[in-house]
């Protein structure tokens, strides 16, 4: 039993809805007790979908249990078949029913129904969405894909976008047009948008392009061992990472264009002078662990800031993110309690936080700006616009999406110049965001000590200290601090603070 | 006594019930935490269940809006399931640290799930076990939220109903008012009931846990919620004596209300109409404006809150508007009997759900309005239709006088949205 406040995953039941209503043509009858609907509104509410998800719901209650709760279970069936007419249908248990253990596979076996009849067995009790839906879609894959000759031309089937997902609508244009301009031909995009007809046709495609591991992994090496066909490591989030995608993709299909690069923007973008204040501010990233790995290499190497620390929140990928957390020189924070989360934020009290919907709220509380790089996602993560941020459009949104919630460039300079001046003060806030900024929270800012060590601040450095802009001054407390500990120095002073000042001067 | 006629060609009471059982698109019982922490202000509602719930909890909440809120899901694992003796251990643990964590909490409510009844994990028990342990500070209550047992706003009622058997006994004669309230609407409510000289009036559920609610043999109960049918039977059971009438939705469900129990108090007539005439006049009139777009449409409720059967009678009579369906998830005559008795005959009325025949009938009727959850929305504003999302209801201070307008108003504003958008080419 573990007490748990906000969760970052739901049920993998959630999961396998989410490869349901991105399919079209695909049923879910799920053995369910009234009030597990709720799930209906992340997908017409959160997403704004104008359709209820595909999903039948046997709707139990406490007097059905002594009863016949299997003959529920056919009934709801039957009677999904007949309204909806699917060309196949997913069935399975949410955790309840689990409990009861009626079987719904082995109960939809003996309906003698004409569509195929997928059972799902997903743990509810030891696994998670993401785990839901990537199960999902491998059973749905193994079970329908056919063996076939590949296509004459070039095509790749793209694997993993689901609904529900972090900007998945848009990726999955943007690289179906990147690899459109590569010519190749994308032969089968799942699940979003797939009929279950289109995932017969799988291995007819050369390769796989894998875009999203959390949800597509399984599929996509069941493909590589079943239909020989392999699939791409790289996700394409950021100009380096598309880049190497594009070659990765090249060397898989053996198609040698290069797409048209003439729109990506982010390389200039981040070398024009404006973005200079941009260098080392420090980031921490939190979310899952393919886009909190894109987004490290994209902070660090595309924006030039400094990565303060990352992790996820899904432990079937901690492996390679603690991998790279170690290339990176930090620790890696691989956790689903949102209390850690936080706890390492204000710890670390980085400039900005990439993360999820949690860590805006934690930044909210903080007063550290943050921009939301994954799912879990809310109704704002569905822009109307095109907004990807894969491949080289990609590229240009995420420029603009860790720029924006930063004071801008010239701004910062100006703060700088005008320190405490009445108009440009700490409580003023960047000026771009049209409402009052709420004031950072002194959290960040209250004297603490490192461990074992009683640092006093003298009131003529604390009033100093006031000064420097907020944005920077939780790091100038912490160096300083942290130089006065290491010369076992116990009162600040004002020269204390520059000596730190000018020890920590990049 | 203020008299509110029922309809000239009759009301609804005796009209044929349309009991359906299926597919429901509706959220359980553990949903009513959500603003049931917000009232009680020193209770901790701790859920025995699974991932679902959290998730539910979660979603159904919105946002994360407080850090640390007070709920939370204590999640069965794997292991809990295997054996129940390590379940109840599990159990303190949890309890312990996060009491010992947040000092600040009076009551603790063990709220069952769909995974705890199935798996026969006894929360009484395990509460009775808590209070002894955590006595005096913190007293720890059960009752259950699970879907298989309780539909959306049930939760609160097995709440309050719950909370009844531990409430002190009284031999006072005192006025007990049923039903979470938000505090601004509640404060308006002892206001008018003060004005009549009816005292002293007890809160179910109180603010805090040392506040003065007691009952006994000549407590008279009045529910403010149209959905406490098992607080109703709990405070019924304990003694007290109900009395019925319409809800205090609108102009003449609040007159009707109070005057139940001004009548029950022996408010004379002159000092009813003294304390209530300039704010009814208010209420009609806030109430006009929003019925420009109102009347003459027609209206279409799923089962929801429990509350449909009321603002039916609301948006018919004050409002001007015609229902073609009236669905709520149970129908108690006792509770809901004066309420249909004001309805005006016509729509069908229905108990229960199978929503895709619902749909169906939705589409055929092709309503001005449909009342339903957040789940089908937007798909019926799709197909079309235009939607009210019943939640809100449910959240919004929209009882009493001073909220007849506002309540009114939740209802104009899709229909007056709709007129004012172009979203098509001038020509």
């Amino acid at each position: 039993m573990k007490l748990s406040v906000w969760t970052y995953e739901g049920p993998p039941h959630v999961g396998a809805m989410r490869v349901a209503t991105a399919m079209k043509g695909l049923h879910y009858v799920l053995h369910a007790p009234q009030g597990d609907t709720y799930a209906d509104l992340l997908f017409t509410m959160i997403e704004r979908r104008n359709h209820r998800p595909p999903v039948t719901y046997t709707t139990f209650q406490a007097r059905d249990l002594g009863a016949d709760t299997a003959g529920l279970f056919k009934s709801a069936c039957q009677e999904a078949v007949d309204r909806f007419a699917p060309e196949a249908i997913i069935v399975g248990a949410s955790c309840t029913a689990e409990l009861i253990q009626d079987d719904p596979g082995g109960l939809a076996e003996t309906m003698g129904l004409s569509i195929p009849v997928i059972p799902l067995e997903l743990p509810s009790y030891q696994r998670k969405e993401c785990f839901g839906a990537d199960e999902t879609f491998y059973q749905l894959v193994k079970a329908l894909a056919r063996p076939q000759e590949r296509t004459a031309r070039p095509t790749v089937n793209i694997l993993g976008p689901t609904a529900l997902g972090f900007r998945h609508r848009d990726d999955v244009e943007e690289i179906t047009g990147l690899l459109a301009d590569m010519g190749i031909e994308v032969n089968v995009c799942a699940p979003l948008n797939a009929r279950p007809a289109d995932l017969a046709r799988l291995p007819a495609a050369h390769a796989n392009v894998l875009l999203y591991p959390e949800t597509g992994e399984s599929a996509a090496r069941w493909l590589e061992k079943e239909h020989g066909q392999p699939y791409t490591k790289t996700v394409p989030i950021g100009v380096g990472a598309t880049r190497d995608f594009i070659a990765e993709v090249q060397s898989l299909t053996g198609v040698t264009t290069q797409p048209d690069a003439s729109r990506l923007r982010l390389p200039w973008w981040s070398a024009s002078v404006d973005s200079t204040y941009l260098t080392g501010k420090r980031v921490f990233l939190f979310g899952d662990a393919t886009h909190v790995m894109a987004m490290a290499r994209v902070a660090r190497d595309e924006m030039g800031f400094e990565v303060a620390g990352m992790g996820c929140y899904n432990r079937e990928f901690a492996r390679p993110l603690r991998k790279m957390a170690k290339d990176y020189g930090v620790e890696a924070l691989i956790t689903e309690d949102y209390l850690d989360v936080e706890a390492e934020i204000e710890r670390l009290a980085p400039e900005m936080i990439l993360g999820t919907q949690m860590e805006r709220h934690i930044g909210k509380r903080l007063g550290i700006p943050c921009a939301v790089i994954s799912s879990p996602v809310h109704v704002q993560d569905f822009p109307a616009r095109y907004s990807p941020v894969m491949g080289f459009e990609g590229a240009n949104v995420l420029f603009d999406t860790l720029v924006h919630p930063l004071v801008m460039g010239l701004e910062e300079h100006l703060l700088h110049m005008f320190r405490e001046d009445f108009e440009f003060h700490d409580d003023a806030g960047p000026s771009h965001h049209g409402a009052k900024a709420t004031p950072r929270v002194e959290q960040a800012d209250t004297p603490e000590a490192p461990a074992g060590v009683t640092v006093t601040w003298l009131p003529a450095a604390e009033k100093e200290l006031k000064k420097i802009p907020f944005f920077v001054r939780g790091k100038a407390r912490r160096n300083t601090e942290l130089f006065a500990a290491e010369r076992g120095t116990s009162e600040i002073s004002v020269d204390t603070l520059y000596e730190a000042k000018a020890h920590y001067a990049r | 006594m203020t008299h509110v006629p029922p309809p000239p060609q009759g009301g609804c009471r005796s009209a044929p019930v349309l009991k359906e059982r299926g597919q429901r698109e509706v959220f359980c019982g553990l949903t009513g935490i959500i603003w049931l922490h917000r009232k009680m202000q020193d209770a901790f509602f701790l859920v025995v269940g699974s991932r679902t719930c959290a998730h539910l909890l979660q979603s159904a909440a919105g946002v994360m809006i407080f850090a640390e809120p007070r709920f939370g899901t204590a999640i069965l694992e794997e292991t809990d399931l295997a054996g129940m003796a390590d379940a109840h251990a599990e159990l303190d643990r949890e309890v312990a640290r996060l009491l010992s964590r947040r000092p600040d909490i009076r009551q603790l409510f063990l709220v069952g799930s769909c995974p705890s009844e199935v798996i026969k994990l006894d929360l009484a028990k395990a509460a009775e076990r808590l209070t002894q342990e955590h006595a005096p500070h913190v007293r720890v209550l059960n009752y259950s939220g699970s879907g298989i047992e309780t539909t959306f706003t049930e939760g609160e009622d097995a709440c309050l109903a719950a909370m009844v058997p531990v409430l002190p006994r009284t031999e006072a004669r005192e006025l007990l008012v049923a039903g979470a309230l938000p505090d601004v609407v509640e404060d308006q409510m002892m206001g008018l009931l003060a004005d009549l000289g009816i005292g002293p009036v007890r809160l179910l559920p109180a603010r805090r846990v040392d506040e003065e609610t007691a009952i006994g043999p000549n407590t008279v109960f009045a529910l403010a919620q149209p959905f406490l049918g098992e607080t109703h039977a709990a405070l019924t059971r304990a003694g007290a004596r109900h009395i019925p009438a319409p809800f205090p939705f609108g102009e003449e469900g609040t007159t009707a209300w109070l005057s139940a129990i001004a009548a029950e108090f022996g408010v004379s007539k002159d000092r009813f109409e003294e304390v209530t005439a300039a704010p009814r006049v208010r209420a009609r009139k806030a109430v006009a404006a929003a019925a420009e777009t109102l009347s003459g449409k027609s209206a279409f409720f799923f089962p929801d809150s429990q509350m449909e059967i009321s603002l039916a009678r609301f948006l018919t009579r004050e409002c001007g508007m015609n229902a073609t369906e009236v669905a709520q998830p149970y129908i108690r005559d006792a509770l809901h009997g004066p309420e249909l008795d004001l309805l005006p005959a016509g729509p069908r009325i229905a108990e229960g759900q199978d929503v895709d025949r619902q749909l169906d009938r939705a589409l055929a009727d092709r309503p001005d309005l449909t009342i339903c959850g957040l789940g089908l929305a937007n798909p019926l504003e799709a197909e079309g239709l235009t939607t009210k999302w019943a939640i809100e209801l449910v959240f919004t201070p929209v009882h009493f006088y001073e909220q007849a307008g506002d309540l009114a108003a939740l209802f104009a504003r899709p229909l007056r949205r709709k007129e004012r958008l172009r979203l098509e080419a001038a020509e």
